[in-house]
């Protein structure tokens, strides 16, 4: 045998699945969310979010050279950070406010806590919460080419009503992602049949939020407000593409649901008692916050010890 | 109650269509043959021939060391060349008997088998003893103690490990179609030194010809059945057979008796029937010998001692180069660096694959994905024991059960950042254990 063999520690077969076919995955998974906003706001839109794109990926690689580190893009998980920035951002924003969020989220919530899979709070939910407490006009502004006024939700607070369908079908005012629950619904089945995220949180999250909505909502079970509180305000482009982000979120079954529970009891509460209309991504970085605690005091039972069964 | 199967677990290539159609061909070995001392958990064995010592065909040539321990038997004819340190699969050099094969299998005259109706239980388990059978599944724990739980009227079960769970191995699957009888006569061997016991084949339900047989061959035993299980790697892994056929779950601290089990794989329980029936010591073992890299597949019959490289040259050698070769299946073998080492009582398989898939992939950063949770069997958190491996927390590693890992590769498997989760959990489970021990 004059070939040289490779040795390794057992196992010696690795499965298809890899980091950039993840984030490849939530990237296309995205695209329907992004082509609706595209569609409902106009070019503008397209615009704000491809600077986000390119300016997260910038971010990284510049930081990486200077850093002298391994270059790193290529595993697309900066182009998701950019696509949930810009999809989060309102399309009348203008072009330097998708700069300012996507080197904050790049540079300061992941690479400057040790990069990929190291960051505490979700990069993109980071950047957005510092631009609305940064640029609180420019980020609560939702005047645009096609829509003015408040969101649906604003409207909704105040007392006024707003049309079911166009909420759900996406025509209303809001950021650039978050107006189409199909759209959105679309993406996460994507994910879903992917096997790249599961019901867990989502699922939690949203019935919890339903059940605090009809308790405290102060208008019982009532259809119409629950849809509009559903469809509006980012809950469902938070709920599965935001609260599911893997690095996060606890890692932990259990402590997958009680992070869903908190995030939708967060929301009702930021949502109903708050001030502010909407709620989701204060809820969520809020939630980020927990993970450690949530997985020390979810940690499963092993093979034996009473954790077989699940 | 019985689930079939378990939680967790990975579903890999299964690879098994390159040998499953090859009937068991019997390999005569030319070369030296190679006997370590210890091939089995326990008590090396003591050799009992010198250097120079003329030896036959199932010749006791080193005897059990201890209680928990096996003998060694020669599977060939010929002189006792060396006692010697050689190389083993796992890289390390073990003291062995090295004996020049003269090529003429001249055999011992074997004693007069007993009638097998005035065994005893002492002496069934006696002659399972001097035979020399280990667990030849892999782990080579030897099958004589294993029968001698501490109160052997509470075993309800006795379980064949029929899974073959690892991708690529086709030995058993092939053993359970050319010697259904065998196994089904080593069965009722090991039943009968049981009051309580019943019988279970556990089949993996991607041998359904195995299953439809096995039922077929046991239709009036009513203390056996043939139990399908999911196909889904590891469920050979012995605490998740139990669990899958039974419904008991045990922790590594525990014994499959304390579960009222006891777990055999297919070719013990032949050797089981080889020594009581037959009256012959453990002498050949099933290999399969398989991979990309390999001309002609093939399962072979071959003695225990023969070298390895021999049986790649019996499989027609190699018709790519071979990037990496493991000795037994892709999931828990071990990665060779060289050919010229014996195949022992616990060889199951050569795989040799032209791609080697870890080299191929560079760890990158824990994304926190889950998916080793998932896939966990042992329902531990792997990429958490595996951060704190690499820290040498050792206190939290055990807190946390790092010591319930099984070592079954399905994290490091399913990690789509390619980090070897197992081997830093492996490495850990070493030291946390020798530090138990003391």
């Amino acid at each position: 045998m004059d070939e040289r063999l490779n040795v390794s520690s057992n196992p010696h077969v690795r499965s298809k699945a890899s980091t950039q076919s993840i984030m490849l995955t939530v990237v296309i998974a995205l695209l329907p969310a992004f082509g609706f906003g595209v569609f409902n706001f106009g070019i503008k839109a397209l615009i704000t979010v491809i600077i986000c794109v390119a300016t997260c990926v910038l971010t990284e690689l510049v930081f990486e050279l200077l850093m002298k580190k391994k270059v790193t893009v290529s595993d697309f998980s900066a182009v998701v950070t950019g696509l949930l920035l810009g999809l989060n951002l309102p399309a009348g924003a203008p072009w330097w406010i998708g700069i300012i969020g996507g080197v904050f989220a790049i540079l300061v919530v992941k690479m400057l806590f040790g990069g990929l899979g190291q960051n505490f709070m979700n990069p993109a939910l980071g950047a957005r919460c510092f631009l609305v407490i940064s640029y609180t006009s420019i980020m609560t502004n939702f005047d645009c080419d096609a829509y003015s006024g408040a969101t649906p939700l604003a409207v909704l607070k105040d007392g006024g009503s707003v049309d079911i369908m166009n909420m759900i079908t996406g025509r209303i005012n809001g950021t650039i992602g978050e107006t189409s629950m199909i759209a959105i619904v679309l993406g996460a089945c994507l994910l879903i049949m992917a096997g790249i995220i599961d019901l867990r949180i989502p699922g939690s999250y949203i019935v919890t939020f339903a059940l605090f909505v009809c308790i405290f909502g102060g208008r019982g079970f009532d259809p119409a407000f629950l849809s509009a509180q559903l469809s509006g305000g980012g809950l469902m482009l938070g709920a599965f593409f935001m609260a599911t982000d893997y690095v996060t979120r606890p890692v932990t079954k259990k402590g997958q649901y009680i992070y869903g529970i908190f995030l939708g009891i967060m929301t009702g509460i930021f949502r109903l008692f708050g001030p502010s209309a909407e709620g989701v991504s204060y809820a969520i970085i809020l939630g980020n916050l927990l993970v450690p605690l949530i997985e020390k005091f979810t940690y499963p039972k092993a093979f034996g010890m009473g954790g077989e069964h699940i | 109650m019985a689930r079939l199967t378990f939680v967790g677990g990975v579903h890999p290539h299964d690879g098994k269509e390159l040998s499953k159609a090859k009937r068991i061909k019997d390999y005569v070995p030319t070369g030296d043959m190679v006997y370590p001392l210890s091939q089995h958990i326990g008590a090396p064995a003591e050799s009992i021939v010198s250097k120079g010592d003329r030896v036959l065909v199932g010749q006791l040539i080193a005897k059990a060391g201890g209680f928990v321990s096996a003998p060694v038997y020669s599977a060939v004819s010929g002189t006792v060349k060396a006692i010697e340190p050689r190389r083993v699969v796992t890289g390390e050099e073990k003291m062995s008997i090295v004996i020049e094969n003269d090529g003429l299998f001249e055999e011992i005259e074997y004693p007069q088998i007993p009638d097998y109706d005035s065994l005893s239980r002492e002496d069934k388990i006696k002659i399972i003893a001097d035979a020399g059978i280990i667990g030849m599944g892999g782990a080579g724990f030897p099958t004589a103690v294993k029968l001698q739980p501490k109160e052997p009227d509470k075993i309800d079960y006795i379980i064949i490990n029929c899974a073959e769970c690892e991708p690529y191995l086709t030995s058993d699957y092939r053993k359970m179609l050319e010697e259904p009888e065998k196994l089904i006569g080593g069965l009722k061997v090991s039943l009968s030194l049981f009051d309580n016991a019943r019988g279970i084949l556990a089949v993996e339900d991607n041998k359904p010809d195995c299953i439809e047989l096995l039922k077929k061959l046991t239709k009036d035993e009513d203390k056996i059945t043939v139990k399908a299980l999911k196909t889904k790697y590891p469920q050979g892994s012995e605490r998740h057979l139990i669990y899958a056929t039974t419904g008991r779950a045990i922790n590594s601290k525990m014994l499959p008796a304390d579960a009222g089990c006891i777990v055999n794989n297919v070719d013990t329980v032949i050797a089981i029937y080889n020594a009581v029936i037959e009256g012959r010591p453990l002498l050949y073992r099933i290999v399969t010998v398989t991979g990309d890299a390999i001309s002609d597949p093939c399962n072979f019959r071959v003695r225990i001692g023969t070298n390895y490289a021999e049986l790649v040259d019996a499989a027609g050698g190699f018709k790519k180069t071979p990037e990496k070769i493991i000795s037994g299946g892709p999931m828990m073998g071990f990665a060779m660096f060289d050919l010229n080492v014996p195949i022992t009582k616990a060889s199951s398989a050569l795989l040799c694959l032209t791609k080697d898939e870890v080299s191929k992939n560079e760890p990158t950063p824990c994304i926190n994905c889950g998916r080793c949770v998932e896939a966990c069997p042992g329902r531990v958190v792997p990429k958490l024991l595996a951060e704190l491996a690499d820290r040498h927390d050792e206190e939290n590693f055990v807190k946390l059960n790092g010591l319930e890992c099984c070592e079954c590769g399905c994290c490091s498997y399913a990690c789509p950042a390619k980090r070897p989760l197992t081997q830093s959990i492996k490495s850990m489970r070493k030291v946390a254990l020798s530090h138990k021990k003391k």
